[in-house]
């Protein structure tokens, strides 16, 4: 395959507050290739949305990038090096704040994001935002942009856009904002589109509608994406390739098939058992038990054994190795010490938040007979 | 584009309903519309459409017809200073015996006709040196609208792009700011616009830059607290991911958003600036004598208080009026422009 798009190596944001560091993003790897729709997956609080403005340098104080590589084609957007003194500090290919600005942000990367009702500026007409990012981003006159922009709205499905570009936000309904994000996202023609939990705001037969759309114009641009979610049933529909966060890490990563088939870790399982289903009743459903922890202050070992159903002793002492396990290509990698060699089989169950309401679930599942 | 036809078909149906239930809570129209419902804005639109008005005959009639009357053409046309007002009110018939002199609005000294109550050819009365207060209260209109208008532009301009900035950007370059801004607000009012017009001259636009520059900190302070809570908004994180530059965030996306407590503040503030310089104008420090201002009127109709009462009292209802009108326009948006109010 050729080189990817966008790399993601051990980065790392960190938020100081006055109640300590907080881990936000922990040292995630992963990559988008060319026309690929990469999805990023997790509860709310894992980490997913820091990581996409980590990677466009959008984080805000009190929060830092602190640390890995970010390298898109050949612009390094984030590197560090170590300095002659030892400290850690910006490597000098990294993009300035400038060159962020003029040569990445919305021209090479764009970010849809997830409230279509919050994200169009109030007292700006709707066409009159879309020209002004088209301008910014791409070499043309007022008069082209306009054309451009009300081309785009067409595209995006919006009936009649030369009356609709003089409209304001107010004046269209949610479903329809996010068209215009999307249209604003693609209208300045980047390789690589951020869609930060895009359909979440929106009700189902609109999500459908926006997917379908987001699908039909991936094929014609042939984008790159990386969808954020936590909704593992728009993963199943529109990603080729998952990356599933918890806590600021990456734990499962897999082309979307194996993930859903072929489940290496507990928390991938526990987020797809938890889909809820029409043949079941609300009582049935089978949520994550817990709360996520404060990235403040993560536990020990594996983060996620607080609430895993499989947790044993072991799991508190190791945090585990973030690995492939399959040796296939695709590579199917796993963060979990089950698939370590580290004495997880001969280690005692241990009792979390998980083990006692939903470990025989689990073991139902996986076809073991109930003690 | 084959797949583009089937795509906006498939997906419109929904929108027509949707448009129907959103209701537009933005917007000068919006705005406009809810204050014509509140009849105490409307009257305080009202008076300040009317001393407008009459401070824009009256510059016409001044300063304008002054420029034309230089002009050849006009001059022929028989255009000069205060043509208006010696065509359509002074008249010749009613004048006293020895009035000849007595021309609108502060011509030459009548000494026949000093300190009278009003009278058919003086609705007002005349002042201390027997000038026509009404014909000088008409032509101080302008003064008081300027003065008002201008001082609060400064104030609003200067001080929305400093607490702009400050809220924006936050931090050191927010301390700052602030700290600079509060700085000018522990210094007295008064003191501090005496000082600056003693340092750079005392007249009328040293007074209304000193008021304008005096109030920065109010505005500063407003826009600040909006822009805390709309730098936050999506869409200012969704046109910095766009590579929008910062000026333009803040002037384009920030500041508009900001905007409706300072034009609340901005109509109140030019109430109270036109008092504020009226009353520098009394203390001496603001339009100098022969200038007809209303200020200056009320601080030379202070020795006259006993015999000529009335003197004191007409500038000090048109200033009144004038400050209430802005008032109540002010508050009326401020209605307006709160939706807790508006349900």
């Amino acid at each position: 395959m050729s080189e990817p798009l966008l790399t993601v190596e051990n980065l790392q944001t960190q938020f100081f507050t006055e109640e300590g560091v907080v881990r936000a993003v922990d040292g995630i790897s992963f990559e988008v290739n060319e026309g690929e729709i990469v999805g990023l997956v997790g509860e709310s609080g894992a980490g997913k949305s820091v990581a996409t403005s980590s990677i466009m340098r959008l984080v805000e104080n009190p929060g830092e990038v602190v640390g890995g590589t970010v390298r898109y084609r050949d612009e390094v957007l984030v590197g560090f090096e170590e300095g002659p003194d030892g400290e850690r500090r910006r490597s000098p290919e990294m993009l300035s704040e400038a060159e962020m600005r003029t040569r990445i942000r919305g021209r090479e990367i764009a970010i849809i994001f997830q409230d279509p009702m919050e994200s169009l500026n109030p007292v700006f007409k709707v066409g009159d935002q879309l020209r002004e990012f088209i301008e910014i981003n791409r070499e043309v006159s007022k008069a082209e942009a306009r054309e451009i922009a009300v081309d785009m709205l067409r595209e995006v499905g919006i009936p009649e856009p030369e009356e609709r570009y003089d409209d304001y936000p107010h004046q269209f309904s949610g479903g329809m904002r996010q068209r215009v994000l999307i249209a604003m996202a693609l209208a300045c023609e980047p390789n690589l589109i951020i869609a930060d939990e895009p359909t979440t705001a929106l009700d189902v037969t609109v999500e459908g509608q926006i997917l379908d759309l987001v699908r039909d114009l991936q094929a014609k641009y042939g984008t790159s994406f990386i969808w954020v979610t936590h909704d593992m049933g728009v993963v199943a529909e529109i990603c080729d390739r998952v990356n599933v966060m918890y806590l600021g890490e990456i734990v499962e990563q897999a082309e979307v098939d194996d993930l859903f088939y072929d489940t290496k870790h507990p928390y991938t399982e526990a987020l797809l058992r938890s889909i809820p289903r029409p043949d079941q009743t609300v009582e049935e459903l089978n949520p994550i038990e817990g709360v996520m922890p404060e990235a403040i202050n993560p536990p020990p070992g594996c983060r996620f054994h607080t609430r895993c159903p499989d947790a044993r002793e072991v799991c508190r002492r190791a945090h585990p190795a973030y690995q492939d396990v399959t040796g296939d290509e695709p590579p199917h990698r796993v963060s979990c010490v089950k698939y370590e060699d580290v004495g997880y089989e001969d280690s005692d169950p241990l009792e979390t938040a998980a083990t006692g309401a939903f470990g025989g679930g689990l073991v139902e599942a996986r076809g073991e007979s109930d003690e | 584009m084959a797949t583009d036809t089937s795509t906006s078909t498939k997906f419109d149906v929904r929108d027509a309903e949707a448009e129907e239930k959103v209701e537009a809570r933005v917007g000068l129209r919006y705005t406009l519309s809810q204050v014509r419902r509140d009849p105490t804005a409307l009257a305080g639109l009202f008076i300040i459409g009317l001393t407008t008005t009459v401070a824009l005959i009256a510059f016409v009639d001044s300063t304008v017809f002054e420029q034309l009357s230089k002009i050849g053409f006009f001059a022929n046309l028989g255009v000069e200073k205060y043509w208006l007002a010696k065509t359509f009110w002074y008249s010749p018939v009613h004048e006293p015996a020895g009035a000849e002199i007595l021309r609108p609005p502060f011509g030459l000294t009548n000494e026949l006709y000093p300190n009278r109550p009003g009278t058919l050819d003086h609705p007002l009365g005349t002042d201390h040196r027997g000038r026509d207060v009404l014909s000088r209260l008409f032509y101080g209109t302008q003064i008081a609208i300027t003065v008002g208008i201008v001082s609060t532009g400064i104030a609003m301009i200067l001080g929305t792009l400093v607490g702009a900035v400050a809220g924006y950007y936050g931090g050191w370059v927010d301390d700052a700011l602030m700290r600079a801004a509060e700085t000018l607000f522990a210094i007295p009012f008064l003191v501090l616009v005496i000082a600056f017009m003693t340092a750079f001259g005392r007249n009328l636009m040293f007074a209304m830059i000193g008021v304008g520059i005096a109030t920065i900190p109010t505005f500063a302070r407003l826009i600040r607290s909006r822009v805390l809570s709309v730098r936050e908004e999506d869409f200012i994180e969704a046109a910095r991911a766009a590579g929008v530059r910062d000026r333009n965030i803040i002037l384009r996306h920030v500041v508009p958003n900001s905007f409706a407590p300072v034009l609340v503040q901005a109509t109140l503030q030019v109430g109270i600036n036109i008092l504020i310089i009226a009353g520098l104008s009394f203390l001496g420090y603001g339009a100098q004598p022969p200038t007809p201002s209303w200020g200056q009127m009320l601080s030379s109709s202070r020795n006259y208080m006993l015999p000529n009462p009335w003197f004191s009292i007409w500038p000090g209802v048109a200033i009144l009026v004038t400050v209430v009108g802005f008032n109540l326009l002010g508050d009326g948006l401020r209605d307006a422009l709160d939706p807790r109010i508006n349900n």
